[in-house]
């Protein structure tokens, strides 16, 4: 046993390693050149009929050997663990970008939306939430709003009776019944917002629906003066059209409110009707038993179609009737 | 209402410089809506003359009646032009437009062979000039009212400025030139010369005994002026200016008697009824009808009268429906030589209730039923008489009047008021100088208000101040917050509603709103019966289709789904929130209690118990597939799992117990609808819709819905979670052979009570129907978990074997061996 060979073996053990294409390969390198029939493996058991002089010196020859063999072979392993690793990915790689419409998209009626964003809107600024039925009492619906049976202020609004007629049941034609609920149950100050459906018995065309939705506001407390109605008009229109819109009143006649005014935003470079409103009737708040030597308040309705409309540029009323999952699902939720 | 500028400019004198559109904004401004400015002949220039028809020749060679005319345009030389009208003859004044004008729309006008002749010009209608929309013939004129050669343009008035008004109901005197004019010129704080003053002196010589005016019950009119005149010649015209200044309202030149009754109602807001006096007997009564009778107005229709009617009748019979419309009989005709002139002013809800109960809403009830002034019968009659003795040779024989007016009850008020309901400072001699500019007369020491005799709409210091306010500007109303509440929040219930919304629309639902309203073949066709097809019935629909209110949510899902699938869509999840209307209570008459004061506490209950309950619920429909097919392939179908699931889902969100029952529910499938139940009550059903249902509305088979009463469910009570254990579990699988009556849940229930405490979940892993001989496989696995310590295995086998025992006890099942 010499010397040089021992470290000749060394050098073919490397280059079989640096050779070696693939795992398999590598397998055959490690038989080869650390297996049992190994040249150094056969010296390494030949150690034992040298003398002990030998013994010394070969034996931490061959021992080094070893290591830097396995240390080789350790390495190409290392080395073509990795190629195969990225070879296999490669391998995997998909189309990320294929289409993955297959769950079906949901999404809130707009009407919801733009409901739950006046309501959370008047919420934050202290106004409860308050709904009433969609069948109404007439005495609510009108009489206690100081619209008496007969009077033209009834045809304004054209109204679905339910039979029998002498029930005095309608469908209500605004929410503003339940700002009478509200008045009847509650004790000033009051602070509320009232959104619901409410019914007229127009035909339904690309800007009218018989069936729509209204959100009315009222304020009842000492002190409340028109200019509080502007403060408060002005914010919300704000936040429904954004911050740089402008709102003005007109002079109007409701019969509940007195002064009456309707309400317009200039949005889109025109002026828009957005609503009505004033200063609740004293006549109303004395039927709702309202000290009004000491309250006064204001009102205001909107319909929130009109609304959504307007803002959202939408030109026929009978996409947001006719429940066309096309025209919903572009809303989202609403966020 | 219509308002041409010109007219308006003779009671207030507006300078050239101020544009119609600065009317109009002035007008806005006080509360009169401005809903267009029309501006006629911006887009007409001439030459367009009058001229007389010389001569007609018909070209009969051709397919539709062509004349060839030939007039006289006061040229010196007789033109032809071609015509296709026929609504003139020989003599008949009609509208030339010349070569070199041009009309609307950019029609320029050449002379051009047409029909083998030259027609040099052309013979107008009223729409061809932009006035009217009448396109019945050509002008005609006669030639008193037109003169041959007259420039037409001029002579037709026909530069003028139209503003189509809206008039908000409290505010009659609106309706007339006069209210318009006044508005105007308080707006543009312009001076107002007021129509009637010149008409206050004006009074006419007793020529003999004219017929006499009576009113019945003084609470149905004021007023009733009555002007007897004779001598009338019916071939009178009317003049050129007012048949223009009629067209110009929107209404139809019809004969010189039925347009000076328009023409003043028009100026000043009185509308006036004309009737021939040679059909009267006796004198005129304005009365009720008494009894039912048939009735023929004008418009030739038969109508049937209530004895509530308010009529205008002579000695023999009624003649008018008072201040709605006149009678066929003693109408004007053109044989009428002699008038009686009716000025009245009668009770607001009569004229109401007249016009409602004939579904005649005319100008003169619509005037009459928001309030005209009783002082105006006197001077709108004189109007009348002055005009028409103008105008004719006809002359005035006796005027008779009954009733008297009186001006409205004045109104005490704190000048104050005005400032605290507008939130800015107003002194109160701004108050009375802005009260003084609508007309009212004020006493400053006591603040007593007069309003005016035309405004019927005043009667508190609110009504003032809103006058006050409108004449300040509403927009000098600052703008300020009111003091902040302290707190808000939405209810429980609303809460619940919103989440329960955002978890289906998450869930891949798309919400839908549908009309509340169903008929009897809808309910029908559901199969439901008893209370749950009893609703309540409209005594006006929109159509006579959908005469019901629904009473369930499902049938207008379904339509919605039938009609998104008639528009393509093939999958998909659809939901409403809604409420729903059975008839769970008889309703009884109104009751009405007295405005003005606060019902009592029982008559507010009383009111709030007349409202029948309405159910609040929400549903779902699931049509089709899960998913959308596409590359990735085909999905499961929706199916009546999915349904029960969903309904489920919605109650553990509100933290509900809730147990389920096999049910046969409409409309359903009767082996395939799950009842949930909260407490022991019903609030949700659930499944595969009824075969039956999904082929009438040609859904895809297997739909499914579910439907959650939520105004059914009680509020959730405050979450109390067990501690979450952090021991090793011990699994155990159970298999068991049942009879296939046995339902999974009965099964369940058993391992349950059977496995003691300290079971953590039980899960049905696998259900295995095909056993035969009427047995069924069901197989659990049961996780148990002790807080404090590991479980061992002798404990575990232990509440295993007790699991299978109840469950054999109680559901005969036979632990399956493998």
């Amino acid at each position: 046993m010499r010397a040089e060979e021992i470290s000749a073996w060394v050098n073919e053990a490397k280059e079989a390693c640096a050779s070696a294409k693939d795992l398999d390969s590598l397998k055959s390198v490690r038989t080869a050149h650390v297996g049992d029939k190994a040249p150094i493996s056969l010296a390494s058991r030949a150690l034992g009929s040298m003398s002990a002089e030998d013994k010394v010196v070969f034996g931490k020859l061959i021992g080094e050997a070893k290591a830097s063999i396995s240390e080789f072979i350790m390495g190409a392993t290392k080395k073509l663990e990795a190629q195969r690793d990225q070879k296999i990915l490669l391998e995997e790689v998909v189309d990320v970008t294929l289409p993955l419409n297959r769950r079906h998209r949901g999404g809130l009626h707009p009407i919801t939306i733009i409901k739950n964003e006046i309501s959370d809107f008047f919420i934050e600024q202290g106004f409860a939430v308050e709904e009433g039925p969609e069948l109404e009492s007439g005495w609510l619906n009108f009489d206690a709003l100081n619209i008496p049976a007969d009077h033209p202020a009834r045809t304004m609004q054209d109204t679905f009776f339910i039979e029998p007629v002498e029930s005095g049941m309608v469908l209500r034609t605004h929410t503003s019944p339940v700002q009478v609920r509200t008045m009847l149950t509650q004790e000033p100050p009051i602070y509320v917002v009232c959104p619901g459906r409410t019914f007229r018995a127009d035909e339904l065309d690309a800007t009218h629906s018989p069936v729509f939705h209204q959100v009315e506001g009222l304020v009842i407390d000492k002190g409340i003066t028109m200019a509080h109605l502007k403060g408060v008009l002005d914010n919300f229109a704000r936040h429904m059209f954004g911050p740089n819109v402008t709102t003005r009143l007109r002079p109007s006649f409701f019969p509940f409110t007195e002064p009456s005014a309707e309400v317009d935003v200039f949005f889109n470079n025109r002026w828009i009707e957005w609503g009505g409103c004033g200063m609740v009737n004293p006549k109303v708040l004395a039927t709702c038993g309202i000290n009004s030597e000491i309250y006064s308040g204001f009102a205001f309705g909107m319909g929130l179609e009109r609304t959504l409309m307007v803002r959202h540029s939408i030109t026929d009323m009978h996409d947001i009737v006719e429940g066309d999952i096309r025209f919903t699902r572009q809303f989202g939720v609403g966020l | 209402m219509r308002a041409p500028l010109s007219w308006i400019k003779e009671f207030v004198e507006i300078p050239a410089k101020v544009t119609p559109e600065e009317v109009s904004d002035a007008l806005i401004r006080v509360g009169f809506e401005v809903e267009e400015i029309i501006k006629q002949g911006s887009d007409l220039t001439g030459p367009l003359k009058f001229a007389k028809v010389l001569s007609i020749e018909e070209l009969t060679e051709h397919k539709k009646p062509i004349r060839y005319v030939g007039l006289d345009c006061g040229e010196g030389s007789d033109r032809y032009v071609i015509c296709g009208a026929t609504n003139f003859s020989v003599g008949d004044i009609v509208v030339a437009a010349l070569p070199g004008a041009v009309l609307p729309g950019g029609f320029a006008i050449s002379a051009r062979e047409t029909y083998g002749k030259t027609s040099n010009g052309m013979i107008c209608s009223g729409r061809e000039l932009g006035l009217s929309d009448d396109h019945a013939g050509i002008l005609v004129f006669n030639q008193d009212q037109a003169p041959v050669g007259m420039d037409a343009v001029k002579g037709l008035e026909i530069n003028d400025v139209i503003f189509d008004i809206a008039i908000n109901p409290d505010r009659g005197y609106a309706l007339s030139i006069r209210g318009i004019s006044r508005e105007v010129a308080a707006s543009l704080n312009l001076p107002y010369k007021d129509p009637v003053d010149r008409l206050r002196e004006l009074s006419f010589p007793e020529t003999g005994k004219g017929v006499t005016a009576a009113i019945e019950d003084k609470s149905t009119s004021s007023v009733f002026y009555l002007r007897t005149l004779s001598n009338f010649d019916p071939t009178a015209t009317t003049p050129l200016w007012m048949r223009r200044r009629i067209e110009k309202m929107g209404m139809r030149s019809i004969s010189l008697v039925v347009d000076i009754t328009n023409y003043v109602m028009l100026e000043l807001g009185q509308p006036l009824h004309a009737f021939d006096k040679s059909k009267l007997k006796g004198g005129l009564t304005i009365k009720r009808a008494g009894k039912v009778s048939k009735f023929i107005t004008l418009d030739g229709q038969e109508r049937t009268l209530d004895p509530d009617d308010l009529m205008v009748c002579d000695e023999q019979q009624p003649l008018s429906i008072a201040g709605t419309m006149g009678g066929q009989y003693s109408e004007i005709s053109a044989s009428t030589t002699e008038i009686a002139l009716e000025a009245a002013v009668f009770n607001q809800i009569c004229i109401a209730k007249n016009s409602r109960r004939h579904k005649l809403s005319s100008e003169a009830s619509r005037r009459l039923e928001r309030g005209v002034d009783p002082f105006l019968p006197q001077f709108a009659s004189a109007r009348f008489v002055q005009l028409l003795t103008e105008h004719s040779s006809a002359v005035h024989v006796a005027t008779n009047v009954a009733g008297q007016p009186t001006l409205p009850a004045k109104i005490e008020m704190n000048p104050e008021y005005v400032s605290k309901t507008l939130g800015f400072p107003v002194s109160s001699k701004e108050v009375s100088q802005q009260l003084r500019t609508v007309g009212c007369e004020i006493d400053e020491k006591s603040f007593s208000v007069q309003p005016p005799s035309w405004r019927l709409d005043l009667h508190t210091p609110a009504d003032l101040t809103e006058e006050v306010a409108r004449m300040i500007g509403y927009d000098k109303i600052p703008s300020i917050l009111p003091p902040r509440p302290l707190h808000a929040s939405l209810t429980p219930s609303q809460k619940r509603r919103k989440n329960i919304s955002l978890f289906l629309a998450n869930r891949g639902f798309a919400e839908v709103q549908t009309f509340p309203f169903t008929n009897q073949s809808t309910i029908d066709s559901m199969g439901f019966v008893g209370e749950r097809a009893s609703t309540y019935k409209l005594a006006n629909p929109m159509s006579d289709e959908l005469p019901l209110m629904r009473v369930h949510l499902v049938p207008g899902l379904i339509e919605v789904a039938a009609r998104n699938i008639s528009r393509g869509a093939k999958d998909f999840a659809i939901f409403e929130m809604g409420s729903i209307f059975r008839s769970s209570q008889v309703l009884k008459p109104a009751f009405s209690p007295e405005v003005g004061k606060r019902p009592s506490k029982d008559d507010i209950k009383k009111i709030f118990d007349s409202i029948p309950p309405q159910g609040l619920h929400v549903a779902g429909l699931l049509v089709g597939k899960t998913e959308n097919e596409d590359w990735q392939g085909k999905p499961r179908s929706f199916n009546w799992q999915d349904a029960i699931s969903y309904a489920q889902e919605i109650l553990d969100l509100c933290n509900l117990e809730w147990t389920v029952e096999r049910s046969d529910f409409a409309p359903w499938h009767p082996g395939r609808c799950a009842e949930i139940l909260v407490d022991g009550k019903a609030v949700a059903h659930a499944g595969e819709l009824h075969p039956r249902i999904i082929a009438a509305y040609g859904l895809p088979e297997r739909s499914s819905a579910f439907a959650v009463a939520l105004s059914a469910l009680p509020q959730s009570q405050l979450v109390r979670p067990s501690t979450v254990g952090t021991m090793p579990a011990a699994v155990q699988d159970v298999a068991l052979i049942v009879d296939e009556k046995v339902t999974a849940k009965e099964v369940e229930d058993a391992l349950r009570k059977g496995a003691g405490p300290l079971l953590e979940s039980i899960t049905l892993f696998d259900r295995y129907d095909k056993i035969g001989d009427g047995k069924i496989s069901l197989a659990f696995t049961l996780v148990f978990r002790d807080q404090n310590r590991t479980l061992t295995g002798d404990e575990v086998s232990a509440m295993r074997e007790s699991a299978t025992l109840t469950a054999t006890k109680t559901c005969g099942a036979v632990a399956r061996t493998a």
